[in-house]
C-alpha cells in the first residue's frame, strides 16, 4: 500500500527496570491508509498501549524509544523534540484514551476547553473556534451540540464523555487518531453507537483510525485491517475479515477458537493453555512456544515473518495452512438477529 | 418441578445517597443536593432449583451486582426477603448485617481485588473452613492442596502471596476460596469480565467442571452475552433494576421477545460477521436516582406508546418457562 | 484439568522483598546519612554504662571541683570532658548519652503505647461505622484541632511528674494522630474486594479486623509511628525544659537544656547547646527516615 497515511517501521520501546531493559515494543511494523480503521488487538501487557504513545511520542523516562520509525504522510515523528511533535499532535495526529478524563479538564467547561484546543494550533477567533467545537460535537452524533458546550464534564454520561473526546480528536482533521480501548468501559449499547460513529466517520472523513482493543468482537465488526499483538510483536497481520475466517497464526486462532458464542452452549471449549509471560522472562525463540500446540524443533528460534498472499503476515515457524471453505464459516450458530 | 433451593420473593433494594458536610451545608442555605434514593433493584422475584445456572445480564448500574450481593448475603434487601433452602440467607443488625449461611459463596469479578494481599493464598482458602470448623486446622493443609489441585493449580504454590499469580490464577484462587466452604449456591459476579481473552476459555472450563463434579447451583452474572449463553440453563435480563425477561437459555436466545433484550443483542458486536453497519440502541442509560415513569425502556423504545408512560408493565408469563415485562405481550402500548 | 500451574513463576522471599525495600531504601543519600544517625543515636544510648566516662544518675561521683569545666578541660577524674560539665560537675557528653537514653524510652515507650491505643479506636470506628464512628471520629477530631503541648502540659499538670506519668500524658496527647491514620487507611481498605469476601464468607469480626484489615493499613501507621516518636521526644524535652518532665537528677535531652539555659548568657554555652545539637540532631534523622519510609511504601510509585 503505497498511500499509507501512518506508516510504522520496526518500532522498538524499551523501559528501564530493576530486571534490565524490558522491551514492551520489540519491532512493531504496519501501516494505515486514509479512511482506514486498523484494529490493534492484543491480550493485557502485550504492547497496545505502548505502542499507541510512542506513535505519539508520548513516552517518558524511564522509557524510551530505541529505534525504529513513525512516518506520519512520510514525516518521521520520532526525530521530532519538544514543540515540533507538541505542533504535530493534536493537528495531524490525535489520540483518544479508554479514560476520556484524561483528555478532559473537570473543571472547565466543554466549550472552553475545546475552542482552547482549536485555537492551540489555528488562529481564529474565539467565535470561528466556538463553531468549529459545536460542529465537531455534531459529527460525532452529541444531540443539541450549542448546549453540551457549556456543561462541566461530570454533568455528561461515561459514553458521552467519550465522544466529546473523540471529537476534540477530530477538531484539526487529523490525518490520524489512535484510540486506545476508547469503548472498554462503557456499555454495550453505548459501545455500539460510538462504532457506528466511528465506522461513519472514517468512510466520510478520510481519517485514518488505530483502534486498540482486547475485544475480538469489536475489530472484527470495525476495522478494515487487523495487527494481532503478543509479548511486545505483530504476531499476525492482514485484512480483517480474513485473518478472523482463517487466523494463520497458531494463537490468532487459539484465542478466536476460545470464544464461547462460537460453540454448542455447555460444551468444554478451545482454550490456550498457560498464560501471558511476563516481559522480565520471556522463553528464547518464540514467545508463544510455552503455550503453542504447533511448537516444533524450530520453535527455540526466533520465527521469520511470513508473507502471504493479500499483504497477510505471520510471525511463525509453522503458519496454519488457511482453511478453503469460504470465509465466515465460524457464524453457524450465534444468536439470531432479531426482526 | 423439584423444590427450588434459593427464592427471591420481591426484592427491592434501595441506597440512600446522604449529602455530605458541605452539601448540607449549601442544603441550609437552600442550595444543596437532599439525600437521594438509588433504586439498584425493584421488586425483583426468582426461583433457582438444585443443580440450575441461572444468568444474570444487563448494562452497568442495572443492579447485577446489588442482586448477587443481596443473594451472596452481603446486603440484605430494603424489601422482600431472600430464602436458601427456607432460610434467610443473612439479617441485618443495625447498620451492619449478619450473614447466616455458609452454603453461598461469591466471586468476585477483580481477582486481584478480591484477594488479601498480604495473606499467603493457603491460608486465604484454609481460613474460612478452620473458622467454621469444616475442616480441623492440623488437616487444613492437606485439605487446602486437594482444593488447590482441584482448581487446577500446583499445591506446591499455597505459601505463595497473591502478587505472585496472574489473573487467571487468582481467579482460580478465588474460586478454592468459595469451594472450600462446601457451598450449594455459587454467585458468580462477572467472573471472567478482568480476565484475558485467552484465559476466561480456562476459567469458564473449570466452572462447568466444577459444576458437574460438585452439582453445584449457580448465579452467573455477566455483560457478555456469548459467555452467558454458555454457562446457563436460564437467563433473566435486567434493565434498570428490574428483571425486563427471563427465559430458558436456549429460547431466549433464538426468539428474544422483550424490545431491549432485542435492541442489546442487535448491539452487540459478534466476531465473524465482518464490516457490520451497526444498528445501536439510541438513547443513553438512564440514571437510576431519577429513573423514568412507566417502563423505564420508553424513552429508548421503538415501540413505546403512550401507555409505557403511564403504567410500568408486570413480569409475565409468556410462554411456559418464559415471562417478559412488556406491554406490547398485554394488550398494547396504547 | 489444565495446565496453567506449569507455569514457573519467580519464588519471592520475604528476604528478597526487603531487599528490594532496602534498594529503593538507598536511592536518596540523605536518608541513608540518617538512618547512620539514628542507629548510631540508639547504639550510644543503649551502651551509654560503657562508653561514658561517669554515671550522671550517681550524685557521689560528682564532683563541685570540676564545675563549668570548659570542653576539652580534664577534670578531676583524670579524663577529657570533651564537651565540658555543667554546674553541678556531671561531664556533659555523658548525661547526654544517658539523657538521649531517658529520651528514647519515653519517645518509644510514648510512641508504642499510642499506636496500639490509637490503632484499636480508628480500626473499632473505619468496621462498625454508623453512629459508633462518627462519635469516635468527633472526639478524634475535637482532640487533634488542640495543640498537643497544651494537652500534654494539663496532663502533666495534673498527674504529677515521673516517667511514667510523662508517658502517659504523651500518649493522650498523641494516640489522635494514630487513631486518624488508621481509620483513613481502614476506611479505604474496609471497601475493598477482599473484605467483602472475608465478611461474605462469612469470617468472625475479630478475624476480619486483625487478620485482614489491620495488617493492610499498617504501611502508613508506620510512617506516623517513626515520626510520632520523633514528636515525643521533642515533646518531653519540651515539657521538662518548662520544668515540668523530668528532674535533673534523672536527665533527658529537655532537662539537660533547660538545666543549662541560665548559663548561656553567661559564656557557658556548652552545657545547653551541645544537648540542643543532640536532640535536633536525633529528632530530625528521624523525621528523614520516616520520610523516606513513607516514599518507598507509597504504592503509587511503580516497582
Ligand atoms: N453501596 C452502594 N451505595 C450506593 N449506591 C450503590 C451501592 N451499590 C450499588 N449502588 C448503585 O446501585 C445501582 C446498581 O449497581 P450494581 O453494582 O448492582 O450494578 P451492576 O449491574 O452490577 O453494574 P456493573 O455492570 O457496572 O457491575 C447503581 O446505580 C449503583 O451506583
Ligand atoms: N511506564 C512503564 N514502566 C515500565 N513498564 C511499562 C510502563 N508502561 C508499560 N510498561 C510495560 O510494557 C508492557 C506493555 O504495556 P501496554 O502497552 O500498556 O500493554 P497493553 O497491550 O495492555 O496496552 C507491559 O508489560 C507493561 O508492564
Ligand atoms: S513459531 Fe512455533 S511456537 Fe511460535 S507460534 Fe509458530 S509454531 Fe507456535
Ligand atoms: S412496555 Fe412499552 S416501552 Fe416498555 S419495552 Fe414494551 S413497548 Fe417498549
Ligand atoms: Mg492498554
Ligand atoms: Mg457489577
Amino acid at each position: 500500500m503505497s498511500d499509507a497515511v501512518l506508516r510504522v517501521k520496526d518500532l522498538q520501546t524499551q523501559f528501564q527496570s530493576r530486571a534490565g531493559a524490558l522491551k514492551a515494543v520489540n519491532g512493531v511494523s504496519f501501516e494505515v491508509g486514509r479512511g482506514r480503521i486498523l484494529g490493534l488487538v492484543g491480550e493485557s501487557g502485550s504492547g497496545k498501549s505502548v505502542t499507541g504513545y510512542s506513535i505519539l511520542g508520548l513516552i517518558e523516562p524511564p522509557g524510551r524509544i530505541a529505534g525504529g520509525e513513525v512516518l506520519l504522510n512520510g514525516k518521521d515523528l520520532t526525530r521530532l523534540k519538544g514543540e515540533a511533535i507538541r505542533q504535530v499532535r493534536g493537528a495531524q495526529i490525535a489520540m483518544v484514551f479508554q479514560d476520556p478524563m484524561m483528555t478532559l479538564n473537570p473543571v472547565l467547561k466543554i466549550g472552553t476547553q475545546m475552542i482552547a484546543a482549536v485555537r492551540a494550533h489555528d488562529r481564529v477567533s474565539r467565535k470561528a473556534a466556538r463553531a468549529r467545537a459545536r460542529d465537531a460535537l455534531a459529527k460525532v452524533g452529541i444531540p443539541s451540540p450549542e448546549e453540551r458546550l457549556d456543561a462541566y464534564p461530570h454533568q455528561l454520561s461515561g459514553g458521552m464523555r467519550q465522544r466529546v473526546a473523540i471529537a476534540i480528536a477530530l477538531l484539526h482533521s487529523p490525518a490520524v487518531i489512535i484510540a486506545d480501548e476508547p469503548t472498554t468501559a462503557l456499555d454495550v449499547s453505548i459501545q455500539g453507537q460510538i462504532l457506528a460513529e466511528v465506522r461513519r466517520l472514517a468512510d466520510e472523513t478520510g481519517t485514518a483510525f488505530v483502534w486498540i482493543t482486547h475485544d475480538l468482537a469489536v475489530v472484527s465488526s470495525l476495522a478494515d485491517d487487523i495487527c494481532v499483538m503478543y509479548a511486545g510483536k505483530v504476531v499476525e497481520s492482514g485484512p480483517a475479515a480474513e485473518v478472523i475466517a482463517s487466523p494463520r497464526h497458531p494463537y490468532t486462532a487459539g484465542l478466536l477458537a476460545s470464544v464461547p458464542a462460537e460453540h454448542e452452549p455447555g460444551t468444554k471449549l478451545p482454550q490456550v493453555p498457560g498464560s501471558t509471560p511476563a516481559l522480565a522472562n520471556l522463553p528464547p525463540g518464540c514467545a508463544f512456544a510455552p503455550r503453542c500446540a504447533k511448537a516444533g524443533p524450530a520453535c527455540t528460534t526466533t520465527p521469520p515473518v511470513q508473507t502471504f498472499e493479500d499483504g497477510r503476515t505471520a510471525l511463525c515457524h509453522y503458519p496454519i495452512e488457511p482453511v478453503s471453505c469460504q470465509p465466515h464459516s465460524l457464524t453457524s450458530n450465534t444468536y439470531r438477529s432479531a426482526s | 418441578m423439584p423444590a427450588a433451593l434459593l427464592d427471591v420473593e420481591h426484592v427491592s433494594k434501595r441506597f440512600v445517597k446522604h449529602p455530605n458536610l458541605g452539601e448540607r451545608i449549601a442544603g441550609l442555605l437552600g442550595a444543596g443536593p437532599k439525600a437521594e434514593t438509588v433504586r439498584a433493584v425493584t421488586n425483583v422475584s426468582l426461583t433457582v432449583a438444585k443443580g440450575e445456572v441461572v444468568g444474570l445480564v444487563g448494562e452497568s448500574g442495572c443492579g447485577k451486582s446489588t442482586l448477587g450481593r443481596m443473594i451472596a448475603g452481603i446486603y440484605t434487601p430494603s424489601d422482600g426477603k431472600i430464602l436458601f433452602d427456607r432460610a434467610p440467607v443473612a439479617k441485618s443488625q443495625g447498620r451492619r448485617t449478619q450473614k447466616l449461611t455458609t452454603r453461598v459463596q461469591m466471586i468476585h469479578q477483580d481477582p486481584f481485588a478480591s484477594l488479601n494481599p498480604r495473606i499467603r493464598i493457603g491460608d486465604t482458602v484454609a481460613e474460612g473452613p478452620v473458622a467454621h470448623g469444616i475442616v480441623k486446622p492440623r488437616e487444613a493443609d492437606a485439605y487446602v492442596a486437594d482444593l488447590l489441585g482441584r482448581v487446577g493449580l500446583d499445591p506446591g504454590y499455597r505459601r505463595r502471596f497473591p502478587h505472585q499469580f496472574s489473573g487467571g490464577q487468582r481467579q482460580r484462587i478465588a474460586i478454592a476460596r468459595a469451594l472450600a466452604m462446601k457451598p450449594d449456591l455459587l454467585v458468580l459476579d462477572e467472573p471472567v469480565a478482568s480476565l484475558d481473552v485467552s484465559i476466561q476459555a480456562q476459567v469458564l472450563n473449570l466452572f462447568m467442571d466444577l459444576r458437574r463434579d460438585l452439582d453445584l447451583t449457580g448465579i452467573f452474572i455477566s455483560h457478555d452475552l456469548g459467555v452467558v449463553r454458555h454457562v446457563s440453563d436460564r437467563v433473566a435480563i435486567m434493565y434498570l433494576g428490574r428483571i425486563v425477561e427471563m427465559a430458558p437459555t436456549s429460547e431466549l436466545y433464538a426468539s428474544p421477545n422483550h424490545p431491549y433484550t432485542r435492541a442489546l443483542f442487535e448491539s452487540v458486536p459478534r466476531i465473524g460477521v465482518g464490516r457490520k453497519d451497526f444498528r445501536p440502541i439510541a438513547g443513553e442509560i438512564p440514571s437510576p436516582l431519577h429513573p423514568p415513569s412507566g417502563c423505564h425502556f420508553h424513552p429508548r423504545c421503538p415501540f413505546a406508546g403512550p401507555r409505557c408512560k403511564r403504567e410500568a408493565p408486570a413480569l409475565t408469563a409468556i410462554a411456559p418457562g418464559r415471562s417478559s415485562a412488556c406491554h406490547l405481550n398485554t394488550g398494547g402500548t396504547e | 484439568m489444565s495446565s496453567s500451574s506449569a507455569l514457573p513463576l519467580p519464588a519471592e522471599t520475604s528476604w528478597s522483598r526487603v531487599s528490594n525495600f532496602w534498594s529503593d531504601f538507598r536511592q536518596s543519600p540523605v536518608a541513608v546519612a540518617a538512618l547512620i544517625v539514628v542507629v548510631v543515636v540508639v547504639l550510644m544510648a543503649v551502651l551509654a554504662p560503657f562508653v561514658t566516662p561517669q554515671d550522671p544518675y550517681n550524685q557521689e561521683a560528682l564532683d563541685l571541683f570540676d564545675a563549668r569545666l570548659e570542653p576539652g578541660e580534664v577534670g578531676s577524674g583524670g579524663y577529657v570532658h570533651w564537651l565540658g560539665t555543667d554546674a553541678a560537675g556531671r561531664d556533659i557528653f555523658s548525661a547526654i548519652l544517658y539523657g538521649l537514653r531517658t529520651s528514647l524510652i519515653v519517645g518509644v515507650m510514648a510512641g508504642t503505647l499510642a499506636l496500639v491505643l490509637g490503632t484499636t479506636v480508628g480500626l473499632v470506628a473505619a468496621y462498625y461505622g454508623g453512629r459508633i464512628e462518627a462519635l469516635i471520629m468527633r472526639v478524634i477530631d475535637l482532640q487533634l484541632s488542640l495543640p498537643a503541648i497544651l494537652l500534654a502540659l494539663v496532663l502533666v499538670a495534673m498527674l504529677g511528674q515521673g516517667l511514667m506519668q510523662l508517658v502517659a500524658a504523651l500518649v493522650a496527647a498523641q494516640y489522635a494522630y494514630f487513631a486518624r491514620t488508621t481509620h483513613g487507611a481502614a476506611s479505604a481498605e474496609r471497601r475493598k474486594d477482599y473484605i467483602e469476601a472475608a465478611l461474605s464468607t462469612p469470617l468472625p469480626a475479630r478475624h476480619v479486623l486483625f487478620r485482614h484489615l489491620l495488617p493492610n493499613a499498617l504501611p502508613p501507621l508506620i510512617v506516623v509511628a517513626t515520626v510520632q516518636v520523633a514528636n515525643s521526644i521533642a515533646l518531653e524535652a519540651t515539657l521538662s525544659f518548662l520544668g515540668l518532665g523530668l528532674p535533673i537528677t534523672q536527665p533527658s535531652l529537655g532537662s539537660l537544656i533547660s538545666n543549662g539555659f541560665q548559663f548561656l548568657l553567661s559564656g557557658r554555652y556548652w552545657i545547653s547547646i551541645y544537648p540542643g545539637i543532640a536532640l535536633m540532631l536525633t529528632v530530625v534523622a528521624i523525621n528523614l527516615v520516616g520520610d523516606q519510609v513513607r516514599n518507598v511504601l507509597n504504592p503509587r510509585r511503580s516497582r
